[in-house]
């Protein structure tokens, strides 16, 4: 019973979002609800509750159906092997953004721990970077691939995707790593010294065990900022074949298949789910280095 | 190079100062102590009276200010980086990932001892502090005791001829305690390692001591030391006897600076 809750849970988890979008589309007003809107004027007003007809809101049977449908006219592969193709395309390049993010934010960390002077310096620039916009942060690593590319070095878009996907991936590690370096307890920190052992030792011994229940978090958290780092990086330098790409192209179609540009949506959320549970799995091979704090 | 003859621990004309935000604070003033080798000696006194202060000198966690301080005749650092001796806390402070045969094992891995020499010390400690049953077993597994235990064989690991404990048994229940103390003073008859031993409780002291060193603080001197005579191999039957009685008087005596009236005389 204990195994099975959190399935259960989670079943109904998704039980209830399916019958709070079904019972809106089916309650809602058809136009939905538009304050202070001008007589004649398109566009006026302030949404408050969205339209309900099935443009807007296919049925949730519809979005299931297209999924099986086909992806382009009658012969053509059926929808969900579309989806996962670009979904594939796009974990790929999530998985080598993840990875980058992981070489570049653990790197970041252990200079930070290691030098006071080093984090006041960096830590700062880390956070700032988080805030430029993704959306003109992409095209210029994709114009600085594309030089890299025509001069000879091999650079297809998918590695400035994948840059991209870093980007957004190495801040949460290089936090998270930050955080768990400097978690052992004084205790352990002095008894390393009476033992006369210097920084790596202690770094080996100590700091990377220890810093285990803060990587694992901070990986998930990477993992996820990955995937939407690739599929915004997919959007914004065009690139063919993944899921942003696939997301952008079925929205503009959605006046005439309203339930298509669905599938690629599920295809994100899988994905999603799918990153953050190998960084779980990752966990179950670290678990001894998640018992519980000595209780004494 | 030690002397066989040199001392366990000197210190002399020791003070150490330190600087905080609202200004300095004389943890230890002239402090002069002179531990055997092989000796027990306990340091005891109210809080602030710089007990710790010493033992972390000893330990070279800490810089004397002022004064010098050596033991088995070189200075503290250098013993440090020797691994003359040993230290307990009065946290357990395990590896909450390591087992307990891995945690005594961590200061033989840091020195390099051979896989093969590390199992066989491994086996002889666990044996000596009667915890053969849960070599596997993991902190979070154990009960109080038995993570100092567990501290206590780290500590003799490296087999040091000093063993420096900072309130070991403080965070124990009484019964516990009392037996971790008599199992405390066998191993330290068996391994003849000299002890400094801080402590708040006076039985403790005098159950385990060859001398008691009392201090007091603001700042923190030594104001008394005492000697213990009960000789080694001390037995649970010693915390009834009369003799014993009469040491613990006289370390509260020492205490509290003026003789303690007694019930009777009231």
């Amino acid at each position: 019973m204990s195994r099975l809750r959190p399935v259960l849970l989670g079943i109904a988890g998704i039980a209830v979002l399916i019958a709070a979008w079904e019972l809106y589309k089916h309650l809602g007003p058809t136009d939905g609800v538009v304050l202070g809107a001008v007589e004649g004027e398109r566009g006026s007003g302030l949404r408050v509750l969205p339209r309900t007809h099935d443009r807007a809101m296919p049925h949730v049977w519809d979005m299931l159906t297209r999924l099986l449908g086909s992806s382009s006219g009658a012969q053509t592969a059926p929808m969900w092997q579309a989806v996962l193709l670009a979904a594939l395309t796009t974990l790929g390049i999530a998985a080598v953004g993840w990875a980058l993010g992981l070489v570049v934010g653990a790197a970041l960390a252990l200079v930070m721990q290691r030098w006071r002077l080093a984090e006041w310096g960096i830590l700062p620039w880390v956070v700032v970077s988080q805030t430029v916009p993704l959306i003109a942060f992409a095209p210029i690593i994709s114009s600085l691939g594309a030089q890299a590319n025509n001069s000879g070095a091999p650079w297809p878009p998918w590695m400035s995707a994948a840059v991209v996907a870093s980007y957004l991936a190495f801040f949460p590690i290089a936090i998270g790593v930050l955080r768990g370096l400097n978690a052992p307890d004084r205790i352990h920190v002095e008894l390393m010294r009476t033992y006369a052992a210097g920084y790596w030792p202690t770094l080996v011994k100590l700091r990377l065990p220890a810093s285990v229940p803060f990587l694992l978090p901070a990986l998930r958290l990477g993992a996820a900022n990955a995937v939407i780092g690739a599929v915004v990086a997919e959007v914004s330098i065009g690139m063919q074949g993944g899921l942003g790409r696939m997301l952008i192209q079925l929205a503009s179609q959605g006046s005439s298949d309203p339930a298509k540009p669905w599938s690629p949506i599920f295809g994100a959320v899988v994905l999603g789910l799918v990153a953050a549970g190998s960084v779980g799995l990752l966990g179950l091979f670290l678990a001894r280095y998640r018992r519980g704090e000595v209780t004494s | 190079m030690t002397q066989p003859s040199s001392p366990a621990v000197h210190a002399s004309g020791v003070s150490k100062t330190f600087v905080t935000r609202t200004g300095e604070v004389h943890a230890l003033d002239t402090v002069d102590l002179e531990v055997a080798p092989g000796e027990f000696v306990s340091l005891i006194g109210p809080s602030g009276c710089g007990k710790s202060t010493l033992l972390r000198l000893v330990a070279d966690l800490e810089q004397p200010t002022t004064g010098t301080l050596e033991v088995f005749g070189k200075p503290a650092a250098t013993a440090r980086l020797d691994q003359d001796y040993g230290i307990a806390f009065q946290q357990a402070g395990l590896l909450p990932w390591r087992t307990v045969e891995a945690n005594i094992a961590l200061p033989l891995e840091l020195h390099g001892h051979a896989p093969a020499a590390r199992t066989a010390r491994i086996a002889e400690l666990v044996a000596l502090v009667g915890l053969e049953d849960f070599t596997g077993a993991y902190p979070d597994q154990l009960s109080g005791g038995m993570q100092q235990r567990v501290a206590i064989a780290r500590a003799l690991a490296a087999g040091p001829r000093l063993l420096l404990m900072d309130e070991p048994f403080g965070a124990l229940d009484e019964m516990t305690r009392e037996r971790m103390q008599t199992e405390l003073a066998r191993i330290a008859v068996e391994t003849g390692a000299a002890v400094v031993f801080v402590t708040h409780s006076i039985p403790e002291a005098v159950f385990l001591s060859d001398r008691v060193v009392v201090m007091s603080p603001r700042p923190g001197r030594i104001t008394t030391i005492l000697d213990v005579p009960f000789g080694t191999g001390r037995e649970e039957s010693l915390r009834e006897a009369p003799e014993f009685f009469e040491r613990v008087t006289a370390v509260r005596e020492a205490l509290h600076g003026t003789p303690v009236t007694r019930a009777a005389e009231r």
